[in-house]
């Protein structure tokens, strides 16, 4: 009892020393005070007027035109791109382009070195043909000349023959006679 | 003793406006379960959506803050 | 019924807390009174905000670097976080008011979060700050209502949509919801604030008996992580509702 009384003493005490210090604890609740209403609304008032100034003097200002710079250089980057890339492009294009003019080309090599060859073999081919066509004729002369040489020799032979055969025979050899006889009977 | 049935009036008082909160909170719960929901079905408009939700909830929610704010002065204003 | 009767009763039970008393608003330099002008924490904190934006958005931005170092593209994603907001719901010719509404945004969320620091005075969870700003935003949507539509603003309270018997009826209710919006735009903010602050405390208070100090403890950190986000949330939704106030001014046509 005599604690309580005492601690009841103290609050009270406290309480007074506290109504003294602010006079804010006059009311529960500080937010009730209205004592400080006037104080803080006058801080508020000042400290939003400057937010305010260095907002819209400095600092927005400045974030605006640093994110208008960065959009900027955004836009370029990317029209710089988009201009390599037609570049690469066009590289490409013209890089395909040699491609088949080298190819066309090398059809055309082919092709003329194809005729060319072709106009060689056929070169030869007419020559060789020549060749052997001279030595069949040249063969056919010499055979020719074979035979007519046989044709004389199977004469003397036959000549020869019949005037010996005569001869034996006992009769006289009358060679006009043979020659006539010979070439009537080579006739045949 | 008068104050004190005044100041025990108070408190329940105080106790009973508490429970105002658990409205708030049914509220909030509600507006974000539903979003929440709407937004698994169509995912590509809820993002536009977030601020109508945030604004919602504010809405719910100020009504809790009232009754913590009676509360509030009931212990320590009244 | 003042503090001394609820520390008195609270102390009876072998707990101390004053979960409201930080919220005190306490002259620097000594002194008793607090007149209009005298430097308060108010004062200080709204200054550690006043310098904590600067750092941020005039320090962070002044290397103006096209590939930016992280304050800078801090400083770039708030601004464009609000340019954003504030050009899809208030639409294109919102986008004059930007600077009120970035100051606002600005103002609010840093002061919620340097009043998570530990000891330190949040300025906004105080209703006469948030009221003056509710209040400001609220004025300034009707006026310029009023000087860009004339008479025509009028028509934010007829709906036109609804069946003829029941305008009259939606046009009450829709007056009543316009004069509730800077009440409830400024107790949000302040209320959110508050019951966090005081709930740590509160929870801060439990700390000191051994038992559950453990559960305590874990506790405030949770709570702490909540208030960090509904920092954040409740700046966020005052900006927004600021502009959804500036949209019905600019266009009140449904």
């Amino acid at each position: 009892m005599a604690t309580e009384t005492e601690s009841h003493g103290d609050e009270a005490a406290h309480g007074g020393a506290d109504a003294a210090h602010g006079g804010a604890e006059a009311v529960g609740m500080p937010q009730l005070d209205f004592a400080t209403f006037p104080n803080q609304i006058f801080w508020l008032v000042v400290t939003l007027v400057v937010i305010y100034l260095i907002l819209s003097r400095v600092a927005l200002p400045r974030i605006a035109a640093v994110l208008a710079e960065r959009q900027g250089a955004i836009t370029n980057d990317i029209a710089a791109a988009e201009d390599l890339k037609l570049k690469a492009e066009e590289a490409e294009a013209a890089y395909n382009q040699a491609l088949a003019d080298a190819r066309a080309e090398a059809q055309k090599i082919i092709a003329e070195a194809k005729a060319e060859m072709q106009a060689e073999l056929d070169a030869a081919t007419a020559k060789a043909d020549a060749e052997i066509a001279a030595k069949a004729a040249e063969s056919e002369k010499a055979i020719a000349e074979i035979r007519a040489g046989a044709m004389q020799s199977v004469e003397e032979v036959a000549k020869a023959t019949a005037a010996e055969i005569v001869a034996a025979m006992g009769g006289k050899s009358d060679a006009k006679a043979i020659d006539a006889a010979i070439a009537a009977q080579l006739k045949g | 003793m008068e104050g004190d049935v005044v100041q025990m009036g108070a408190y329940i008082g105080a106790g009973l406006a508490c429970t105002g909160m658990g409205g708030a909170a049914v509220g909030v719960g509600h507006v974000v379960g539903n979003f929440l929901s709407g937004a698994l079905r169509n995912p590509s408009a809820a993002g536009g959506q977030t601020a109508t939700m945030f604004i919602g909830i504010a809405f719910s929610e100020a009504l809790g803050i009232f009754s913590f704010l009676v509360a509030l002065l009931l212990m320590f204003a009244v | 019924m003042g503090t001394d009767d609820v520390a008195t009763a609270e102390d009876e039970g072998g707990l101390v807390f004053h979960p409201m008393d930080q919220f005190i608003v306490k002259p620097l330099f000594g002194g008793d009174t607090v007149n209009w002008y005298t430097p308060t924490n108010v004062t200080l904190w709204m200054f550690f905000t006043v310098v904590a934006i600067t750092l941020l958005l005039v320090a962070g931005t002044r290397g103006r670097a096209i590939v930016p170092s992280r304050v800078q593209s801090v400083a770039e994603l708030a601004y464009g976080f609000v340019y954003k907001m504030v050009e899809d719901v208030s639409g294109k010719d919102g986008v004059k008011y930007f600077p009120y509404i970035m100051t606002l945004f600005m103002f609010i969320v840093f002061a919620n979060m340097l009043g998570l620091i530990p000891m330190s005075f949040t300025t906004t969870s105080h209703i006469a700050v948030t009221a003056v700003m509710a209040m400001a935003v609220f004025l300034t949507v009707t006026i310029l209502g009023f000087v860009l539509h004339g008479v025509g603003f009028l028509k934010l309270f007829w709906i036109s949509s609804a069946p003829l018997p029941l305008r009259p009826i939606l046009a009450v209710i829709e007056v009543i919801s316009y004069f509730v919006r800077p009440v409830s735009h400024s107790i949000r903010l302040a209320g959110n604030m508050m019951a966090g602050h005081a709930v740590i405390k509160v929870f801060a208070a439990f700390a000191a008996v051994a038992l559950i100090s453990p559960l305590s403890i874990l506790a405030i950190t949770a709570i702490y992580a909540l208030e960090t986000l509904v920092s954040f949330i409740q700046a966020y939704v005052f900006a927004i509702l600021t502009c959804v106030y500036l949209k019905d001014a600019l266009h009140p046509h449904h």
